[in-house]
């Protein structure tokens, strides 16, 4: 199902905070985009709506994080507590960055390329807005 | 459309190239190592420059804003050397910023309108904390989609580097190796940040360690010393601390003028034959996360121009904000085929004294990366080596005519690639 919704970064995170990960499609030669462009990169075209991910996808590259940025450090990672953050290829088709659960952050070298992962939806602190994580099945 | 082969409207030569100390200094601001770089420079100008003679000032600066609290910095610098009322530009594309600068510069003479100009980058990062850094280097990525989920600088090349790993074969000790031979050349580079190489700062924490009266460390080589997590800490995984380019103030200058007045300032001009550019996705669109599709735009386009290709190139001073980066940089340059460049570094080929030596200043790695103005860094050392100025760190047995510096923005957002001749 599409949505009306202005194809940008506002509308993404709205649809976010509803639980849906969604990615803009060309009309006219159907690419897909995540995160969603308003103008195809492919066909130039700028008839785009929008068009809901199933959340499924294999890990494609992945990062255990020891040094963050003050957002991380606030939430309480360091050194002797990394997280993860990885890319995503969803079954789909695009790739897509976000924060990876359900692994060991201690032990990267354990975690195995194309581990298969589902999307979560993290709520940040208030006033913070959520952002993409997959957590591995 | 047809397009026509690039070629620029007039030739550009490179008279002078000087650059700071590179390194933390707590005293210093962008504008005094600006100064120090424009110093060095002119000493290296045969016969001289006359401030009078230059036109213009192109410089790169990724982020004084955020650093130092200083926008707008271009005038400054200008003033500082002598040229107000003369345009000053100041070029912003990461850690590409004086790279980009320095074909600003290139364009602007082959137009026509300047025959005279000069080039610089700077950057003071020292004077925020760590976690401050992280954050201003990470408004080099996507802020709105990548930094977001927690993604870091270092974490989206530890991200390249992963999938390198999985699709190669390579191991962490390959990268460690690209580190070695780095801090090696940097070694006995003066100007660089840690002109020590893995094994002089392992033997000075082991004595270190004896004079304090502590429990001394047992390192058999330098790689057991790196796959100490004491010693060599992890970043990113599979990034360790050894892995990344350090944070550094410094800065750099050269002088260009249009190729028929060369002979006027120098005895011995270098020729930029060759330049190219091009830009990339966010990491997370590109179909192939093992190469960088603006290097390989970027070095297409110059190695058309020159009229040269990768086997062509003697030296290059390649974008190694961290190791992974100088694996794919040197396979996107066309210097060795994709998965076969941590091979070739294990073998030594891209050593001081290999078939094809990357990064004989010390690279990024070593010699230090103030990121807007490592590109123009990166000319300096590509002067010395071609004049043969070198000093403990020639290149041996080679008489250096064709040399390459490639300078990358971020994740590879941008790239810029130029192609130095000596005749």
């Amino acid at each position: 199902m599409t949505e009306e919704r202005e194809v940008d970064s506002a509308s993404f995170y709205q649809f976010l905070a509803e639980k849906k990960l969604m990615a803009s499609r060309c009309k006219k030669c159907e690419a897909l985009f995540l995160p969603p462009h308003p103008i195809c990169t492919k066909c130039h075209g700028n008839d785009m709506e929008w068009v809901e991910m199933k959340g499924n996808g294999k890990l494609a590259a992945f990062s255990a994080i020891a040094v963050g940025p003050s957002c991380t450090i606030e939430e309480g990672y360091d050194r002797d507590n990394p997280y993860l953050v990885g890319i995503v290829e969803l079954d789909e088709g695009p790739k897509v960055s976000g924060r990876i659960l359900g692994l060991d952050a201690r032990r990267p070298e354990n975690i195995k390329m194309g581990t298969p992962v589902t999307v979560e939806f993290l709520e940040q602190e208030e006033g913070r807005r959520c952002f993409v994580a997959f957590k591995a099945q | 459309m047809s397009r026509r082969a690039p070629k620029l409207g007039r030739g550009v030569a490179l008279v002078g190239a000087g650059m700071s100390k590179f390194g933390a200094f707590a005293d210093k601001t962008s504008r005094d190592l600006f100064v120090d770089a424009f110093n060095a420079m002119t000493k290296t100008v045969d016969k001289g420059v006359d401030t009078e003679d230059i036109q213009a000032l192109y410089v790169g600066n990724f982020s004084s804003d955020l650093f130092e609290g200083q926008g707008h910095v271009a005038p400054i610098m200008a003033d500082w050397v002598g040229l107000v009322p003369k345009p000053a530009t100041r070029v912003e594309d990461a850690c590409a910023s004086s790279g980009v600068a320095i074909r600003e510069g290139i364009l602007a003479i082959a137009s026509g309108l300047y025959d005279t100009v000069l080039v610089g980058g700077t950057e003071k990062m020292t004077s925020l904390p760590t976690e401050r850094v992280t954050d201003t280097l990470a408004s080099a990525s996507d802020a709105v989609y990548e930094a977001s989920c927690g993604f870091t600088f270092p974490g989206l090349y530890a991200a390249m580097a992963t999938a390198y790993m999985a699709r190669y074969g390579a191991s962490v000790e390959h990268f460690m190796k690209v580190g070695i031979k780095n801090h090696n050349n940097g070694a006995l580079n003066p100007k660089a940040q840690f002109n020590k190489s893995i094994k002089d700062l392992m033997d000075s924490r082991i004595e270190k360690a004896k004079q304090k009266g502590e429990p001394v460390p047992h390192w058999r080589d330098e790689l057991e010393f790196l796959k100490d997590p004491r010693a060599n800490p992890v970043v990113a995984w599979p990034m360790r601390l050894f892995d990344c380019s350090p944070i550094t103030d410094g800065a750099a200058c050269i002088i260009l003028v249009a190729e028929d007045l060369a002979r006027d300032f120098s005895d011995k001009p270098i020729y930029i034959i060759g330049t190219g550019q091009g830009s990339d996705h966010a990491l997370n669109e590109r179909k192939d996360l093992t190469s960088i599709l603006a290097s390989r735009t970027a070095a297409k386009q110059a190695y058309e121009m020159a009229g040269v290709g990768p086997e062509d190139i003697q030296i290059a001073e390649v974008h190694d904000c961290f190791t992974i980066a100088e694996l794919m940089a040197i396979e996107d340059l066309g210097f060795f085929k994709p998965g076969e460049a941590f091979v070739a570094t294990e073998q030594g080929i891209t050593a001081r004294d290999g078939a094809k030596p990357i990064n004989t200043s010390g690279g990024l790695k070593s010699k230090g990366h103030p990121v807007g103005a490592s590109g123009v860094g990166q000319v300096v050392e590509i002067w010395h080596q071609m004049r043969g100025e070198a000093g403990p760190r020639q290149v041996p047995g080679k008489d250096i005519r064709l040399a390459l510096t490639h300078n990358v923005g971020a994740t590879g957002g941008t790239c810029v690639v130029h192609i130095y001749q000596r005749r």
